[in-house]
Formats: C-alpha cells, structure tokens, sequence
C-alpha cells in the first residue's frame, strides 16, 4: 500500500473527531441508540483505517515515516507535523482498538448523557491518536494537555461515588506536570535559537520539530540537560504514573467509568512512557546516562514494582486492586527503559503495549460484573465460576496474561525487562522478580475468593454469563494476548530499529547482549538478539 | 509656542467623533422614554463602528508617522493596536449591557455617554507621548469610570464600589502626578522620547528613582497588580456585571498601554532598577490572585481575583522589555485576555437573576442542561483562562512564558506555570457546577446582543488559540520600535 499521496495519519486522527462533531451537530439527543451506532460505526471505521498501516510500514527503515508537514504557526517555527516509526506504530494501533472496545463496552453501562459521553470519548481518541502522530513539540503539547479535558469529564460525570474529587485530582496533578515541561520546550526552543539565561544559543532557525530538537538537545551542557530532564521528566512520570506520583491513579481509575478505566490503563497511561522513549532518552542522553539519574528512576521503578504489588495485595475493592497492579506494572515498563539496553528498551515497549491489553481487559470484565452487581467489594463475591463459567474463563486468561505466565503476552515483556534489568545490575533484577511473585499473589488471591468456592451470597447464584457482545469487546484482548504471548517477532520487528536507535544514543553500547535473549529467539523466535553494542547494526 | 496643522485633527478624527458621539448621547437621551433606551444602545454601537472605520482610515494615513500636537500625541502601531482593543472592549461592553440598561430604573442615557467618554480617555492614554497628556487622558478615563461603578445609585453595593474606586483611585493618580512631577524636576522635560535623551546622559539619583517608582505604583495600581490590587474584588462586585467586565478589559488594557511606553520609551536605562521591583511584583501578584481566588464562592469576585492573576502574568511580559518576546508577548496576552476574560464575564451577565447582586458559583449549577452551548462557551473561556491549548489564552501564556525564560528570569517562569496549574483549581469549580451538578432553574434565556458578544468573544478565543500565525504577524508589526 502506498500512503504517499494520502495524509492517511490525519485521516485516522480526526476521523473520530468529525465524527464527534456529526453527532453532535445531527444526532438527536432522544435517539440514543442511533448514537450509539454511529459511534460505533466512527470507531470501527478509524480501526479498518488504521490497520492498513501495519503492513504498509517499512520495517526496514530508520526516521519516520507516512510523514506529513505544514507550517502552523510560522512566527513561532510551529508545523503541523505528523509522523510515525515502529513504536508510535503499535501505539496507534492500541489506541484505535481499544477506541472500539471503549464505545461496545458502554451501550448498558451509560445510561444518562449518552450523547455528550459517546462525543467525549471520540474526542479523546483524536487527541490521544495524535498525541502519538505529532513530530513537533509544540503540536506534542497541544494535544498531549487538550487530552485532559474529555478524560476530566468523562470521571466526572459518568463516574462513581468520589467522581469530582477525582477528575480534578487527575486534571490538576497531570496538569502540573505538564506545565514545567512546557518550560523545558521553551528552553529547548532557546537553546535551538537564541540562548537564554547564561546559556549561549546556537542561533539556528526557530522550530519545534523533534528531530532537529532532539539533535539540538544532545549538543547541551551536562547540567543543562540534567535540569530539562526533571523538567520533562515531571511531565512523564505523572502520566505514568511512576511512585511517588501515583496517587492520582488509583482514585481516578476507580471513580472512572469502565470505558474511562479501559482508556486510561490502555493508552493515557502509556504516554508517559511513551514520553520517556520518545523524549527523555534521545534528547538528554548525557543526563539520563548520569548514574544518579539512573539511581534514582531505577529505585523509583522499584518501589513502584514492589510497593504496588503490595499496596495491591491489600485492596478490597476490585478496581482499586486494578488499579494498583498498574503502579506495579508500569514500574516494570519504568525499569526497562532505564535499563538503557535493547532488551530493557524493547521489553519496555512491548510491556506498554501488554499492559494495555491485559490490564484494559480486567478493568472491562471488572465493569462487567459491576453492571450486573453494582459492588466491586471482593467480599461481596465468591464462587463466581459456577453461575458464570465463561466470564471466569476470561477472567483467569487475563488475570494470568497480567502476572506472567508463559505462552500469553506478559511473560514476554516481563522476561526480556528482567534480562535486561538483570544485565545491568543483579539486584534491579532480584527486586522485579519480587515484584512478579507478588504479582502472582494478589491475582491469583483476588481469583480465589471471587471465583473459586461455594456461592456464599445469594444474590450471585442468578448472574448471567456474558452477552455476545460483552464477549465481543473481550475476544480481541485475548487473541491479542495469546498472539503476543506466542509469537511476538512482529511486534519486536516493528520497534526494533526505533529502540536501536535510542539505545545507540544514550550509548547502552557498553552492553553485553544478553545471552539470555538468544535463548527466548530460539524457544519463541521472540527477542532478537540485536547485539547492543552494534548500534545500527542491520540484521541479516 | 507651537503651531497646529489641520492634519493634526484629521488624526484625531476618531478622537474627536467618539467625544461628539458621546456629547449626542446625552443630548438624544432627554427625548426618549426608558421604554426606548434600546435605541441608544444602537446609537453607542454604530458610533463605535464609526469611530473603528475612522481609526483604519487613520491607519492607512502615511501621515501618521510624526507626532502631532507639538509631540504629544502618536498614532504609531502601537497605538494603533491599543485604540483597536479599547474599541473592541467597549463595543463588547455596550451590546453586554443593553439588557441591563433597559431593565435598570436609572437613565440610560448618560451611562453610555459615560462609557463613550472612558473610551476617548483611554483613546488619548495609549497615544499619549507627553507626561502631561497621558495624566490628563488617565484622568478622563477614571472619572468616567468612577461614575459608572456606581451607577445603581440607589444601591449600597455600588455605591460603596464607586466610593472605593473613587477615593483609591484619585490616591494613586496622586501618586503617579507626584512621580511625574518628580521625573519632570530632574530633567525638566515632558516629552517621552526627549526625556529618554535626557536621562540617557543623566546619572542615576535618588531623587529619580523615587520618581520613577512612583510613577510604577501608580500604574500598577491602575493595572491591580499586587500590592495595589484591593479594590478590584469589592469594585468588580458591586458594580454592575458589564461595567465590571468593562473595568476587566478596557481601562487595564489602556493602563498597560501606558506603563509600557512610558518604561520602554523614556525609562529603558533604569530596567536593572525597576526590572526587580516588577519582578517582585509580579511574583506576589500570581501568588495572591490565585491562592485568593481559590476561597471564593462569589463568581465576579473569583474573576477579579483571577483578573489580578492574570495581571500578573502580563507583567511577565512588561519585564521581558528588552527582549523581542516581551512587548509581543503582552500585546498578544492583551488580546487573548480580552476575548476570553469578558466572555467569561457575560456568561455572569447572562446568569443574573438578581438584578445587579453577586452571583455565586452554585448558580452555574447545571448550567449544561439548562444552556448547553452557554455552558459549552463558558468552558472555553475557562480552559482559556486555565491556558489549556488550544485556546487564546494558551498562546498568550506561552508568549508570557518564553519572554520571562528569554529575558532571564527563570524563576518567575516556574512560578508562573506552578500558578496556572493552580488556576486551573478554580476555573474548574465553575466548569463542574456547569456539567456535574443538578439544574437549579429553568431553561435559560438569552438576547441577542449577549449572544452576539459571547460569539464575538468565543470566536476570538478559539480563532486566536488555533490558527494565530495572523494575528501574531500584525502584533509583532505592533511593538513599540526603541
């Protein structure tokens, strides 16, 4: 296929938000089911357009591609510049799946406000889409904070008990994050053009586009890049939210609704990550290799691992639970990253990806037996298996897809995260692997006392199984988990060069392959065994 | 002493047709029955309408460029901009407040002429290149003011706002005419530019100094920075909603003007002295207005201190005089400002249910589902206000933002962004009354003037946020050359 001529990345971006606007301009209000088959119709539609672009990409290639560019805002070095490699690939993918998942999930769940809801959510996917097309910092910003404010919205009106509380908590925390990176931009900017401060500039034409920004940033002075790294960094790992940062998380999973939920574990979060993979490493390679910046993202990853599976461990409620097994999670994306290594790096994405898709299934099969129960307390439950065997089966296929289990996708980018972890330092590894026995405890616990046993409340005995199209929200999630977990090469195939990339940069060159990654190619055909020390190196 | 060309009155056609416009206000006003007021409210339009048509052809004058009136009075781009917002600001106060004229038992008339005369004195101020011209044009536009905080006369409220207005208001033009007064003795000259040739070769004195800080203070208070700001709440909250909104755009807007030619035409060698006063300034002036707006449950007062905050900001840009960015940033801010801080106030103006009084935040209670596309425009004044992209307000703050980083003051930046993140608190208390809380009154009416400023207003907001390169081509054109 041969996008070239087509701007097939702004197709995708602002389908949804047409769409969006013909709701809200033609759709009566009354007719709510008509809404909802639009809005299903729009999602979908986005997902078949989307999909083409898996195989029309280059694997073979460095830098971007599909790219589009305009100048937005001339004065400023503003473009309208759009653009993908591997990494934002997958991403994309994501999001416009779990777009369509989002939208079928909620036909019973929301019952008031069914316009604005359905509006809202194709809103946020236009903003999220482009959050991962944008190849200009400024652009980047725009949709990265106008993203906030259907997410804000979609807590605090759809949500639960504490659903005010928490969307400003969301709004304000990640808002403040943001903002200070917004400084960092600023800098770049100056460091780009006319220097600042005492800093002198290097007084090149003014543009926000990432690639001349990355280069730019790559050229500055140590402690320079240490302060823009914090700068970005405070952004990121709100958003992903890294400890200690994470406490705006659990309250706005929990007071979320169940599409809000699937949204924010499966794709909000990831932009953090996405930011460190995408910024913070290329552009402050100096800073991130420093080793108290290393010391302290790898102990932060590490507490989140260990201390969010325990927190998890303790919850009553299952969204809550939910929710805290992502800290946990993301530290482990956290950790990979920052073990600035190919395995680490690549372990690292296709977590983000897993991640998504296992911890977006559970928020979705929480909400299910939410609608029919209206409790998430795991106390309320108990022998669930026998009234709703299939619903059981998803459950254990996600829940074990969740903490690891060979032959389903978390196994995979927990393992190639730990290999790479382990290269660096034993202990990052000892510790993560805590964090997966732990992991395995709370699931397994939490699958015991609502599944497992006799019925001990009444009002379960009667629970219907899932409807077809509960099943049809959950059936993609699982093919994708087992596919991952089988054979995973495409997904590593696409993210390779773009990982390479950022690990030549920030110069895991002084890393040892890891041994281990040959031994999963063989098993799996899974992880390549890309030398690190080759940046660059094409494989045969 | 010297000589007046009629060209000279030719560029002050708009000038002089807003003062007659204004004169005819009050001469038409004592033939019509209140049932009519409507019409001068039509009036007051069209003359603004006249006066902008004037003031393009002004602009497209070649003309222009010198200064008339023996140097005291320029119609630069700079000024030009000013005179374009001053119009705009009191074209948007005139269609907000003819629904509140037509109900209010107190004549009509003589509140727009008011109005008409504020806006020549603001007119006067941004041209103003004479100390002595822009006391006197500061003057005509406070009295007006004055007069108009208290127009519901009968009322405590307003008339405790016009009070207070008055007595701290004739304080600081105090202030200032001392300061002039001051600066006027060491140099002995009135004149902008010559007073900047003067002091360029004028040793730093005490004596100076002080004057130059008392001309600041007086500005400052006109702009309500901190700690100058204490009025705005108590005079935005008794006085009618649109002369509040009015006082929120325009005589800052003017105020502004002013501060800015007078520091960067005559003051630019003292910007070490003065430069940390403003810093300082705006420092607590983002602090206070945002941590005081997060206690207020009354709507215009949460606005006056969100005005202050805004304030704030726009110093940011004031203090980046030396840089590209700094001017640009402020004229950009200005616009954005204007656009977004008077829709949100007319939003108040259309919700007011009990004739001029407070409003709180519980009476935007699902506002959503009594107006939707009025809830809709109000939060993007909102998100506007917060500096949400993309929005007016976003481009404003980021200009803000870059002129404090480039003119190094790295500090006042983080504490500026802090403080937005904080602003976005407060707004959105507004915001989740209008979408997640329960209607407490029926369906809501609109008229047709309010709708076509809250159009006016969105339009800008949203024109300015997403397509900006336009106007931000014209603005830099704007700056003031040194």
């Amino acid at each position: 296929m041969d996008f070239s001529h087509i701007p097939i990345l702004s197709i995708i971006t602002y389908i949804p938000l047409f769409g969006a606007l013909a709701i809200v301009f033609l759709l009566p209000r009354e007719n709510a089911r008509l809404i909802k088959t639009v809005a299903t119709f729009i999602a979908v539609l986005d997902f078949v357009v989307s999909l083409p672009l898996w195989w029309a990409f280059d694997r073979a290639r460095d830098g971007y591609q599909f790219v589009e560019k305009a100048s937005w805002i001339p004065s400023l070095g503003v473009d309208y510049h759009f653009g993908i490699d591997g990494i934002s690939l997958v991403l994309i993918l994501l999001t416009t799946l779990m777009g369509v998942i989002a939208i079928v999930c909620s036909f019973t769940a929301i019952e008031q406000r069914q316009k604005e809801y359905y509006v809202l959510l194709l809103l946020l996917q236009t903003f999220m889409i482009g959050t991962f097309c944008c190849l200009d910092l400024f652009l980047f910003y725009v949709f990265w904070e106008v993203m906030l404010v259907p997410m804000y919205f979609l807590i605090g009106v759809w949500g639960g008990q504490r659903r005010l509380y928490a969307a400003i908590k969301f709004f304000l925390y990640t808002l403040a994050g943001s903002v200070l990176m917004l400084l960092g931009i600023i800098a770049l900017y100056f460091y780009n053009t006319t220097g600042f401060l005492s800093y002198k500039g290097l007084g090149h034409a003014p543009t926000f586009a990432i690639e001349t920004m990355t280069a730019v940033a790559q050229q500055m002075p140590a402690n320079l890049q240490i302060w823009l790294f914090f700068a970005f960094f405070l952004g990121f790992a709100i958003k992903v939210p890294m400890f200690p940062f994470h406490t705006w998380l659990p309250d706005a999973h929990t007071e979320a609704p169940t599409a809000g939920s699937v949204i924010l574990a499966a794709i909000l979060l990831k932009m953090g990550t996405y930011g460190f993979v995408r910024f913070s490493l290329p552009m402050f390679p100096d800073a991130v290799r420093h080793p108290k910046v290393v010391g302290i993202m790898v102990t932060l990853s590490l507490i989140g691992i260990v201390y969010g599976a325990m927190v998890t461990l303790v919850q009553k409620d299952m969204k809550r639970l939910i929710a805290y097994s992502s800290v946990s999670h993301l530290g482990y994306v956290m950790l990979g990253i920052f073990a600035l290594n190919m395995a680490g790096v690549q372990g690292g994405i296709l977590q983000m990806i897993n991640h998504g898709i296992s911890t977006g299934a559970l928020f979705l099969l929480v909400g299910i037996i939410y609608e029919r129960r209206h409790t998430r307390m795991i106390s309320e439950y108990g022998g669930l298996a026998k009234p709703m065997p299939v619903f059981a089966t998803y459950f254990l296929i996600m829940a074990l897809s969740s903490m690891g289990l060979p032959l389903l996708n978390g196994f995979i980018g927990e393992f190639t995260i730990l290999q790479g972890a382990f290269a660096k330092s034993f202990w990052w590894a000892f510790c993560a692997a805590t964090g997966i026995v732990l992991g395995a405890a709370y699931l397994l616990w939490l699958y015991q006392r609502v599944f497992f046993g006799e019925v001990t409340n009444p009002a379960n005995e009667k629970l219907a199984d899932l409807t077809f199209r509960e099943q049809l929200t959950l059936a993609p999630l699982v093919i994708l988990a087992l596919w991952i977990g089988l054979y995973p090469r495409p997904i590593f195939d696409v993210i390779r060069r773009p990982s390479e990339k950022i690990v030549a940069i920030v110069g895991g060159a002084t890393m040892e392959a890891p041994a281990v990654a040959s031994r999963v190619d063989e098993a799996g055909g899974a992880v390549p065994s890309v030398s690190a020390d080759a940046p660059g190196a094409v494989r045969p | 002493m010297f000589t007046t060309k009629l060209s000279d009155w030719i560029l002050l056609a708009p000038e002089l047709f807003l003062t007659a416009a204004g004169l005819l206000m009050l001469g038409i006003s004592v033939f019509l029955s209140k049932a009519r007021e409507e019409f001068l409210g039509f009036v007051a339009t069209l003359s603004v309408g006249i006066t902008g048509a004037l003031l393009t052809w002004v602009a497209a004058r070649p003309d222009r460029k010198t200064p008339i009136l023996a140097g005291s009075f320029v119609v630069d781009n700079f000024a030009l901009f000013f005179k374009g917002l001053v119009l705009l600001s009191l074209l948007l106060a005139i269609l907000a407040s003819v629904r509140f004229v037509g109900r209010a038992p107190y004549p009509g008339g003589e509140y727009y002429a008011l109005l008409l005369f504020s806006g020549v004195g603001m007119l006067f101020m941004v041209s103003g290149n004479n100390l002595i011209t822009i006391y006197v044009a500061l003057e005509t536009m406070a009295l007006s003011s004055y007069v108009l905080a208290g127009y519901f006369k009968g009322e405590i409220k307003s008339t405790e706002a016009a009070m207070k207005y008055f007595i701290l208001g004739a304080f600081s033009s105090g202030v200032l005419l001392y300061g002039l007064s001051l600066v006027y003795g060491v140099a002995g000259k009135m004149g902008l530019p010559e007073l900047a040739k003067l002091l360029s070769s004028t040793e730093r004195s005490n004596l100076l100094m002080l004057g130059i800080l008392l001309i600041l203070a007086g500005l400052l208070f006109k702009i309500a920075a901190v700690p100058f700001h204490v009025w705005t709440p108590d005079v935005y909250e008794g006085s009618p909603t649109p002369v509040a909104a009015f006082f929120s755009v325009g005589p800052k807007v003017a105020a502004y003007a002013i501060l800015a030619r007078i520091f960067y035409v005559a003051f630019p060698k003292f910007h070490a002295d003065w430069g940390l006063v403003v810093a300082l300034v705006a420092a607590a002036t983002m602090i206070l207005g945002n941590v005081a707006a997060l206690l207020q449950t009354n709507v215009k007062r949460l606005l006056a201190y969100s005005s202050i905050a805004n304030a704030g900001y726009a110093l940011l840009g004031v203090l980046g005089f030396s840089t590209e960015w700094g001017l640009w940033g402020v004229l950009v801010y200005l616009l954005a400002y204007t656009f977004m801080n008077f829709g949100a106030f007319t939003l108040v103006i259309l919700l007011e249910t009990k004739g001029y009084a407070g409003e709180s935040v519980s009476d935007f209670n699902g506002l959503a589902q009594r107006n939707m596309p009025a809830a809709m425009v109000m939060l993007l004044f909102l998100l506007s206000l917060a500096g949400i992209p993309p929005t007016a307000g976003f481009i404003g703050k980021y200009y803000l933002f870059t002129a404090a980083m480039k003119a190094g003051y790295a500090w006042l930046a983080v504490l500026a962004v802090v403080m937005s993140a904080v602003s976005l608190f407060y707004y959105f208390r507004i915001a989740s009354a209008m979408f997640f809380s329960e209607a407490a009154g029926a369906k809501l009416q609109s008229s047709y003037t309010l709708n076509a400023v809250v159009l006016i207003c969105a339009v800008g907001t949203l024109v300015i946020g997403v397509a900006p390169q336009p106007f931000l081509a014209v603005l830099k054109s704007c700056v003031l050359q040194p």
